[in-house]
């Protein structure tokens, strides 16, 4: 395929400064049971390409899904047409961001296929496990689903560049819903938004707890249900790993980003309360917080060998020490900002361009204990899995709500509470981090859903966090 | 290429493939769009995207398998390819479970519908936007080209819509996050039409220069704008009008649901196809009315019932896609002329746009969010400064119910802009709407 593909490629690649081709195929299947009733299997196959050219300063991306020598041919001759176009008339002249031509090949290793399964088999192993819900009359709605996702990329360069890169990823999800006396309360696994993704095979199961993950998110949901409001006040927070990446996404991840900073996002995603001059600088957290961008953990869901535009993918500190280091921003935006970054230019599919996104970004591990981390709170709540965020124009003033909270007092886990809420500013938030989990406390996920860039792209990223304390955070419940 | 001859080429071919037995359904997604993406009045990004799709239903007694492709737009290529997916499909369909609530169309309808129009070349919008954003801040996307789809099936159903329009949504910004959003939508580009809109930004840029005001937490007097009522009823869209939300106890509006509470009785909601750009028939192949009641009265008054959830509750379909959400939401219009909005707020705040609505307790239908780009403290009836954006938390059956001062007698129809995966034909109508107690949090 790659063969073809590059010498069709190369046969149509007009003249210019820089022309690229990037080729996308990802199949999916994805398998839902509901309140015990399989949903009819949603399989798709997408396959396409996109050609990047830049010509005399001007940018133009024209995708296809007619792979034909004509069809190429066709795309390259519309993105030759908007180089030309654009010429002269575009924020930066995209000569000067010097692209790379790569070559090489990422496919890490699948430990255990879900093709060793048939379709049927797969159906049953989320079945058997949704089957566990059913334990009161109050359970209302139950559901298991697996989505599997095979993707296999080429990037080509006019000038030689050829590489090639496969992934699989595979996203478990369980949940449960009670009700009663006018109250509803839902339990997941991992979140409601398939926060528990990773890249691999049936393994990550093991990982994810399928073996009694239905009793324990009905159990989880009937507990809401009997459980009082969060209380209102200013206390401490410690959040757990399915809340922490949705802390870390949303006020460390997108502030971050290069193309906001540049304006690119404002019409849409927004802009950020970060600007250029901070890096190196700017204390963004406590010095207990130490933020990487690591795409180079193959079971982590955003994982990769180079970016979309070619960029090689490593391992970088964006904040250390509490101090920010380095932006979110690939080769185009850090030509434009002149500053250095991360390989992080990405496209959700083969019909988007690429966009300065997030990948896998993480805060790495304390020294506390979990247990150590509840001691140190005198009054405070625990709060786990993700299940309402918002957060400002310029990603700093936030509210996030959760799944389940347990309130903490003297040192010691006390009762359950419901509709855990908390908000905050991102700018002054990090600072009052004051434990950070270790190992023990440390957990993978990430999201599947980010929304960003004009036109939209949904893309996948990565999440690892420990267990993480926060100090004078306005908390509260849901309404009467 | 002639797509809607290459679509009943493939619905025929796939017609006379389907054995005794089976049912074949297609859905047919195609675009030919140019998206001009600016950022300080300059261009950031220009790309060009040409995609078919099509999804593919296999239905044998009560087994059901559905696989999507991309395709060429070549009929001769393409018929080879779906027929593979096919057999594919027939090789695999018996490994999915009996539905016991799968239900399909028992009356073939069939429909066309085409809006063609005249959109410009994109040298032609880089062209008008760039002199019009020069000495500007500007930052915006343009797209625009033909958006079809399609529907058929084994019987000989076949349903067909095509529209051709652009979308232009853009800022001026004036400082860090202080700007005003305008958009310009049709199927023909007109140069003064265009001009119109940029002079109204233009004018209302001016007044984003004053001082800013901060606001204190607190509860304040506040005029919605439609563009930020759009943003609540977005909201409310989410899970709020699908029956299967409803029946399982997790609808935002459960309360309402139940008849455990209600809104103004000024407040009727409608999906209102007839007036909207989304096509009249869903992925099924099921045509949708002109029209579903939602809420009159300020009382529920019907939901939005996909086939899964006709079958699962015992009720008929009405159209609705699988996920329940409304594609032409309509808010009916109230009594307050617009032009004297700003006299009936007298003090508050006027709320150009908000940004990033999410429930803080779904239950109770509470939601949080943000004041966002042209929003304005009010005095004496007259804009005074704009506003630094403030987070808000308050119910909709406060801002809908107890707390509503007025409707606005104008209504915008605004496009949802949205382009994940392909663009939007969704809609939403909706007047402004006047409120006395709306409760700032942050």
């Amino acid at each position: 395929m790659l063969e073809t593909l590059s010498r069709d490629f190369r046969a149509v690649a007009p003249a210019a400064d820089f022309c690229a081709l990037r080729y996308v195929e990802e199949s999916s299947e994805m398998l839902v049971v509901r309140q015990d009733v399989a949903e009819p299997p949603q399989l798709a196959v997408e396959r396409g390409a996109m050609v990047t050219v830049i010509d005399g300063g001007g940018i133009g991306y024209a995708a296809t899904s007619d792979l034909t020598p004509a069809g190429l041919r066709e795309a390259a001759g519309r993105a030759k047409r908007l180089a030309a176009a654009t010429a002269g008339r575009t924020v930066f002249d995209y000569r000067r961001a010097a692209l790379p031509s790569p070559r090489g090949r990422y496919a890490p290793p699948v430990a255990d296929d879900p093709a060793r399964l048939t379709r049927r088999e797969r159906i049953e192993l989320i079945a058997g496990e949704a089957r566990q819900c059913r334990i009161d009359e109050r359970i209302v709605d139950w559901e298991a689903s697996l989505w599997t996702t095979r993707t296999h990329q080429a990037y080509l360069t006019a000038d030689g560049g050829e590489v090639e890169q496969s992934f699989h990823f595979l996203v478990p999800n369980i949940s449960a819903t009670a009700h009663a006396d006018g109250l509803t309360q839902t339990r997941t696994h991992a979140g409601r938004w398939n926060g528990f993704c990773r890249q691999g095979g049936l393994e990550i199961l093991d990982a994810f707890g399928l073996a009694g993950s239905g009793r324990a998110v009905a159990e989880g949901a009937l507990e809401l249900l009997a459980a009082p409001d969060c209380p209102t006040g200013t206390m401490d927070v410690l959040l757990m790993p399915d809340q922490m990446m949705l802390q870390i996404h949303e006020s460390i991840g997108h502030p971050l980003e290069l193309d906001r900073i540049l304006g690119d996002e404002r019409n849409f995603a927004g802009t950020s309360f970060v600007t250029l001059d901070m890096f190196g600088t700017y204390r963004y957290g406590s010095p207990l917080l130490d933020v990487t961008f690591d795409p180079t953990r193959p079971d982590q869901y955003a994982s990769y060998g180079w970016d979309d535009d070619g960029l090689v993918a490593e391992r970088q500190y964006l904040i250390r020490g509490g101090i920010l280091e380095r932006p979110l921003g690939g080769a185009i935006s850090q030509a434009r900002a002149g500053i250095a970054g991360v390989a992080n230019a990405r496209a959700c599919a083969w019909n988007r361009a690429p966009i300065d996104r997030m990948a896998n970004l993480n805060v790495e591990p304390g020294a506390s204990t979990l247990d150590e981390l509840v001691a140190s709170i005198d009054l405070g709540v625990m709060m786990r899995t993700n299940v309402s965020w918002s957060i400002d124009d310029s990603r700093n003033k936030f509210q996030f709500g959760c799944e389940w909270g347990r309130m903490i007092r003297g040192g010691r886990l006390a009762e359950v509470v419901r509709n855990p809420n908390y908000r905050g500013i991102s700018a002054t938030f990090w600072r009052s981090l004051a434990g950070v989990g270790d190992r023990s406390t440390f957990e993978v996920l990430g999201t599947p859903f980010c929304g960003k860039g004009e036109p939209n792209q949904v893309i996948r990223c990565g999440h690892a966090s420990p267990a993480c304390r926060f100090t004078g955070v306005e908390v509260f419940g849901g309404a009467a | 290429m002639d797509l809607r001859a290459y679509f009943h080429d493939l619905a025929d071919h796939l017609q006379g493939a389907a054995r005794a037995g089976e049912v074949i359904a297609s859905g047919f997604t195609a675009e030919s769009s140019d998206f001009i993406r600016f950022n300080r009045s300059a261009v950031r990004q220009a790309t060009s995207v040409r995609q078919v799709r099509w999804t593919l239903s296999l239905v044998r007694g009560a087994r059901r398998v559905d696989a999507a492709t991309t395709l060429t737009g070549a009929a001769a290529a393409d018929r080879a390819t779906l027929e593979a997916m096919l057999a594919d499909l027939r090789g695999g369909i018996d490994q999915a479970p009996e539905d016991p609530y799968l239900l399909l169309p028992e009356t073939p309808h069939d429909s066309t519908r085409e809006s063609p129009g005249e959109l410009p070349e994109v040298e032609a919008v880089i062209d008008a936007v760039v002199g019009a954003g020069r000495g500007l801040d500007l930052v915006g996307l343009y797209a625009g080209g033909p958006v079809l789809e399609g529907f058929a099936d084994s019987r000989g159903q076949r349903n067909w819509q095509r529209v051709d329009n652009f979308n232009f949504e853009w800022c001026l910004y004036h400082d860090r996050d202080k700007a005003v959003k305008t958009s310009y939508a049709g199927s023909r580009w007109e140069p003064a039409a265009f001009e119109g809109r940029m002079r109204f930004a233009r004018e209302q840029l001016e007044l984003l220069g004053q001082p800013a005001v901060t606001l204190a937490p607190g509860r304040y007097r506040a005029y919605f704008a439609p563009a930020a009522m759009e943003e609540v009823l977005g909201l409310l869209a989410w899970g709020g009008f699908g029956l299967k939300s409803q029946r399982t106890k997790q609808s935002p509006l459960q309360r309402l649901a139940d008849g455990a509470a209600s809104l103004d009785p000024r407040v009727h909601l409608a999906e209102n196809c007839a007036d909207g750009l989304a096509a009249g028939f869903q992925r099924d192949g099921f045509v949708r009315p002109g029209r579903v009641e939602l809420v009159q009265g300020g009382r529920l008054a019907g939901a939005l019932v996909s086939p899964r959830s006709a079958r699962e509750f015992g009720l008929p379909t009405n159209g609705a896609n699988a996920e329940e959400v409304p594609e032409s939401l309509d808010l009916a219009p109230g009594e307050l002329p617009r032009d004297r909005a700003l006299a009936a707020l007298d003090r508050g705040i006027y709320l150009g746009n908000l940004w990033y609505l999410n429930f803080s307790d779904r239950s109770a239908c509470r939601f949080t969010g943000m004041t966002r780009f042209a929003s304005f403290w009010v005095e004496d009836g007259r804009i005074r400064a704009p506003l630094n954006v403030m987070r808000f938390d308050d119910t909709a059956y406060r801002l809908l119910g107890s707390e509503l001062e007025a409707l606005t007698q104008e209504r915008d129809l605004l496009l949802q802009g949205g382009t994940y995966g392909s663009r939007s034909t969704g809609s939403t109508r909706s007047p402004g709407a006047l409120v006395r107690d709306f409760t700032l949090v942050l």
